[in-house]
C-alpha cells in the first residue's frame, strides 16, 4: 500500500510550478454515476491530473519523463504510466544507464510488481546489456528466495544471453540453505534441461544428488518431485533404474512412510504395468495396498485421491486376470 | 461418506515434520501452522456451545462488499490501475453471496465500466487508462454477471477482437498490454474474453494451446511461461485455458492432478500456491477450481462420469470458514492477515467450488445450512447461467465487424 511520501516538506504540487502553468490537469472521468471510486492523497490528484492531462496531449518531453517518476512513485502497478515512460524515453532517445539505476532502486522498493520487472527486461532488450541482471536477481532472491518475479526475470536473462555457466552453483548455494526450496529445485531443473543436457551421465548424477538431499529430509517433497523430474529423463523410467528403486526399498524396510515415498512406489508400480513389466516388487496389488495405507493412515488430508488411484488400479488388476483367462482359453 | 469435519486432535496430530532440519521454509511453515492451530483450539470451544458454527458471516461481508462497491479507502491506492477489478471482484463475491446490489447501481456499474473501455478495444484498469487484457477479463465477466442488455451491448465487441490480435505474439501467447508482459495469464483472459462475447476465431488462438502446454512442469502444474514453477495462479490459467479451448489432450491431466492434490495442506486444510509454500486463502480457487475440470476431464477420457472433485472439500471449507473470515466482513490470506477484496473474491469463489464440488452431486455444506453459496462456473469463474446467458446473447448478436485477420 502507499507509504506516506505526502509529507514530504519539499514537494511542491504540480499546480503550483510555474514550469508547468501552460498545462490544465484533468481530473479523474469517472461519469456521472462513478462506483469503486478511491480515495486519494492530494499529492496522488495533483500528479496523476498532470499527468492525464501529458497523455492526452502526447506530450513527450523531459518534464513529462520526471513526471512519470512521481506518478510511479505513488503506483508502481500502474502499467500506463510505465508504457508511456518507455515511449518517453524512446522518443528523447535517454540515456538508458541512468533509468537502469532507477528502476533498480524502485525493483528494490517493490519487488513483486509485474510492471517494473517487465520495465526492467525491456531496458536490457534496448540495451543488449545483461551484465547486471544476475546481480541484480541474485539480490532480490537473497531477499526472497522464492521471488517469481525475480526467478522469471533470471531465466529470461539467461536463456537470452546463455549466462549459464554459475547457475548450477548459485542453484546449489540455495539448496544448501534451504533444501525444500521449491524455485531452487525449479532453477536446477531448468539449468539441466535448457544447458547441460540429459545425458545418461548428468541423469545418474542428478539422481544421486537428489537422493542425498532425500536421504537428509525424507519428508521434502520438492526433492520427491524433482527425482520424478530427472527420472522422465532416464531410458530406463522410474522403476528401472537400480540405484533408485534400492534407495527407495530400504527407506520403506526401515519403516519410512513420508507419503512421498509411498506415492513414489506407486507411480513405479504404475510404470510397470503401464509397460506390461510388472514384477514382485511393483505390481498392482502393492499399488492397492499403498493405495489403502495413504487413504487411512498416512495421507488422510488426501484420503479420496488415493482411492480414486486405488480403484483405478483394482481395474487394471481385472483386466489382467480377465486377459490372462482369455488366453489360458486360447491355449485350450 | 468421505467428508467430514475434522476433530481438532485430529489436525494436531497432522503437524509439519521438520526432521530436526530447521530451515526457512520450514520454520515460516511451522509458525503458520501454530496460528492456525489456535484458531482450530478456539472454534473447538465455540462450537461447543453453538451447533450453528461453523458461521459464514454472510451479511457482514455483503455489506462491506457493497460499501466497496461505492468507495474504498486510501489504502486502495495501490489499486487505482486494477479498479476494472475491483468491480469484478465485489460483484462476482456478492452473486456468490445471493445478495447483488440494486438495479441503479448495477446500471451505474455499466456506465463506469463504459468509461474504463478504451477507443482501440478491450479494457483499462480505470478511466483513460490502456487496455490490459487482465482488467478486459474482469470487466467482460463483470458485465456477464450484470447481464442486462444494457450490460452485453455496452461491450464494443469489433475493437475488442482487434485489441485481442494486436496483443497476440508468433508464438500463440499473449502480451498483457501493447508492450506489456506475456505470460499464461494473457492468453487465459484472451480466450476467456473471447469465448464469452463470442469473437472467438482458430485463427486468433492459433498455436496458444501448444504454448500453453509448454508452461506445464515437471512437477506437472503450470508456471506464468516455459521454464517457470509450477504455481496454483497459472495452473489454474493453463487448464481452463486448455478447456476452454479443447486442447486438454495435450497436457498431461494426471500430473496436473497429482501435483494440484498435493497443494492441499494437511493441517491447514486450504491451498498453498507453490510446493513448499504457505497456505492462502485465495488459492482456495486457484486450485480448488482446477479439481471440476479435471473431473470433467477425466469423465471424458474414462467415458465413466466422475461426479466428485478429488480434493478434502470439508477440509478447505473448514480453513475458509474458520481461518479466513474477518470479523467486521471480507475474507483475509491467512490469520494475521488483514482483509482485502481479492481474498474476499477467491476466498468465496473456493468456498464455492468446495461445497458444490462438479455440480453433478447434493452440495457438502460444512457448518450452518445458511453457509450454502451459489454455484461458480470453473472455467470463467462467473455463475454458470450468467455465461451462458451472455454466450448466447452474442450468438444471437454477432459483432457488426467480422474478423478479417
Amino acid at each position: 500500500m502507499s507509504d506516506c511520501s505526502d509529507h514530504d516538506p519539499n514537494w511542491v504540487p504540480y499546480k503550483e510550478r510555474p514550469e508547468w502553468n501552460d498545462v490544465t490537469p484533468i481530473p479523474e472521468n469517472d461519469g456521472p454515476n462513478p462506483v469503486v471510486v478511491i480515495a486519494h492523497s492530494e499529492k496522488f490528484e495533483d500528479v496523476y491530473g498532470y499527468f492525464r492531462s501529458v497523455l492526452q496531449r502526447n506530450e513527450k518531453s523531459k518534464r513529462a519523463l520526471h513526471l512519470t517518476k512521481d506518478a510511479v512513485e505513488l503506483n508502481p502497478a500502474n502499467y500506463t504510466v510505465w508504457q508511456y515512460r518507455r515511449d518517453i524515453l524512446k522518443t528523447l532517445n535517454t540515456n538508458l544507464q541512468s533509468e537502469f539505476a532507477y528502476v533498480e532502486s524502485v525493483i528494490k522498493q517493490s519487488p513483486k510488481n509485474y510492471q517494473v520487472w517487465h520495465h526492467r527486461r525491456v531496458l536490457v532488450e534496448w540495451l543488449q546489456d545483461a551484465s547486471l541482471e544476475l546481480e541484480l536477481t541474485k539480490d532480490a532472491l537473497e531477499q526472497d528466495p522464492k521471488n517469481y518475479h525475480a526467478w522469471q526475470h533470471r531465466q529470461w536473462v539467461i536463456k537470452t544471453f546463455g549466462l549459464y555457466s554459475q547457475e548450477m552453483e548459485f542453484v546449489d548455494i540455495l539448496i544448501t540453505e534451504d533444501v525444500r526450496n521449491n524455485s531452487a529445485w525449479n532453477q536446477r531443473y531448468f539449468v539441466l534441461n535448457n544447458h547441460l543436457g540429459w545425458s545418461d551421465l548428468n541423469v545418474q548424477k542428478e539422481i544421486c544428488y537428489t537422493l542425498e538431499k532425500i536421504k537428509f529430509v525424507k519428508n521434502n517433497e520438492s526433492a520427491w518431485n524433482y527425482l520424478r523430474g530427472i527420472l522422465l529423463h532416464d531410458k530406463r523410467g522410474l522403476c528401472g533404474n537400480a540405484v533408485v528403486s534400492s534407495f527407495c526399498e530400504d527407506l520403506y524396510k526401515n519403516k519410512c512412510r513420508s507419503p512421498y515415498l509411498l506415492a513414489f512406489i506407486i507411480d513405479m508400480c504404475d510404470e510397470a504395468i503401464k509397460k506390461d513389466e510388472t514384477n514382485c516388487l511393483y505390481n498392482p496389488e502393492r499399488a492397492i495396498e499403498l493405495c489403502e495405507a495413504l487413504a487411512s493412515k498416512y495421507d488422510k488430508i488426501r484420503t479420496k485421491y488415493w482411492n480414486y488411484l486405488l480403484e483405478r488400479f483394482r481395474k487394471c488388476r481385472g483386466e489382467q486376470i480377465i486377459n490372462s483367462n482369455g488366453l489360458m482359453d486360447e491355449i485350450e | 461418506m468421505e467428508n467430514h469435519i475434522r476433530l481438532y486432535n485430529e489436525i494436531a496430530d497432522s503437524v509439519y515434520q521438520t526432521e530436526n532440519v530447521n530451515t526457512d521454509s520450514s520454520s515460516e511453515q511451522v509458525y503458520v501452522e501454530n496460528m492456525v492451530l489456535k484458531m482450530y483450539k478456539k472454534f473447538e470451544k465455540d462450537s461447543a456451545i453453538d451447533p450453528d458454527l461453523p458461521l459464514l458471516k454472510r451479511d457482514v461481508h455483503a455489506k462491506v462488499l457493497k460499501s466497496s462497491l461505492k468507495s474504498l479507502p486510501i489504502s486502495y491506492e495501490c489499486l487505482d490501475a486494477s479498479r476494472t477489478w475491483l468491480v469484478y471482484w465485489i460483484l462476482h463475491s456478492l452473486w456468490i453471496l445471493n445478495d447483488m446490489p440494486d438495479d441503479e447501481t448495477l446500471s451505474h456499474t455499466v456506465e463506469f465500466l463504459s468509461q474504463c473501455q478504451h477507443p482501440e478495444g478491450g479494457y483499462g484498469g480505470g478511466p483513460g487508462q490502456y487496455s490490459h487484457l487482465g482488467t478486459t477479463y474482469a470487466a467482460i465477466n463483470a458485465l456477464s454477471i450484470i447481464g442486462t442488455d444494457e450490460a452485453y451491448d455496452s461491450i464494443d465487441r469489433s475493437s475488442l477482437q482487434k485489441f485481442l490480435w494486436t496483443v497476440k505474439e508468433v508464438d500463440g501467447s499473449f502480451a498483457l498490454h501493447i508492450g506489456g508482459e506475456q505470460d499464461i495469464r494473457g492468453a487465459y483472459c484472451a480466450i476467456s474474453v473471447a469465448k464469452i462475447t463470442n469473437i472467438y476465431t482458430d485463427a486468433l488462438f492459433d498455436k496458444t494451446a501448444e504454448w500453453i502446454v509448454s508452461c506445464q512442469t515437471y512437477e506437472g502444474g503450470f508456471g506464468g511461461c516455459p521454464g517457470m514453477e509450477a504455481h496454483g495462479g497459472y495452473a489454474f490459467c493453463g487448464i481452463a485455458g486448455l478447456a476452454l479451448l479443447n486442447r486438454t489432450q495435450l497436457c498431461d491431466v494426471d500430473a496436473l492432478l497429482r501435483w494440484a492434490v498435493n497443494r492441499q495442506m494437511k493441517t491447514e486444510g486450504g491451498f498453498q500456491g507453490r510446493t513448499n509454500k504457505l497456505v492462502d486463502g485465495c488459492y482456495s480457487f486457484w486450485q480448488g477450481g482446477i479439481f471440476p475440470i479435471i473431473s470433467a476431464i477425466l469423465s471424458q477420457e474414462n467415458k465413466e462420469l466422475i461426479e466428485t472433485v478429488l480434493f478434502n472439500q470439508g477440509a478447505l471449507q473448514e480453513y475458509i470458514l474458520i481461518c479466513c473470515q474477518c470479523n467486521d466482513g471480507g475474507l483475509i490470506d491467512k490469520p494475521g492477515k488483514p482483509r482485502d477484496i481479492y481474498h474476499t473474491c477467491y476466498g468465496l469463489s473456493g468456498l464455492s467450488v468446495a461445497q458444490h464440488g462438479t455440480g453433478a452431486r447434493d452440495p457438502f455444506v460444512v457448518g450452518s445450512p445458511s453457509n450454502e453459496l451459489n454455484r461458480v462456473h470453473p472455467l470463467h469463474n462467473v455463475a454458470p447461467h450468467l455465461v451462458y446467458n451472455a454466450i448466447h446473447y452474442f450468438i444471437r448478436h454477432p459483432p457488426p465487424v467480422k474478423d478479417k485477420n
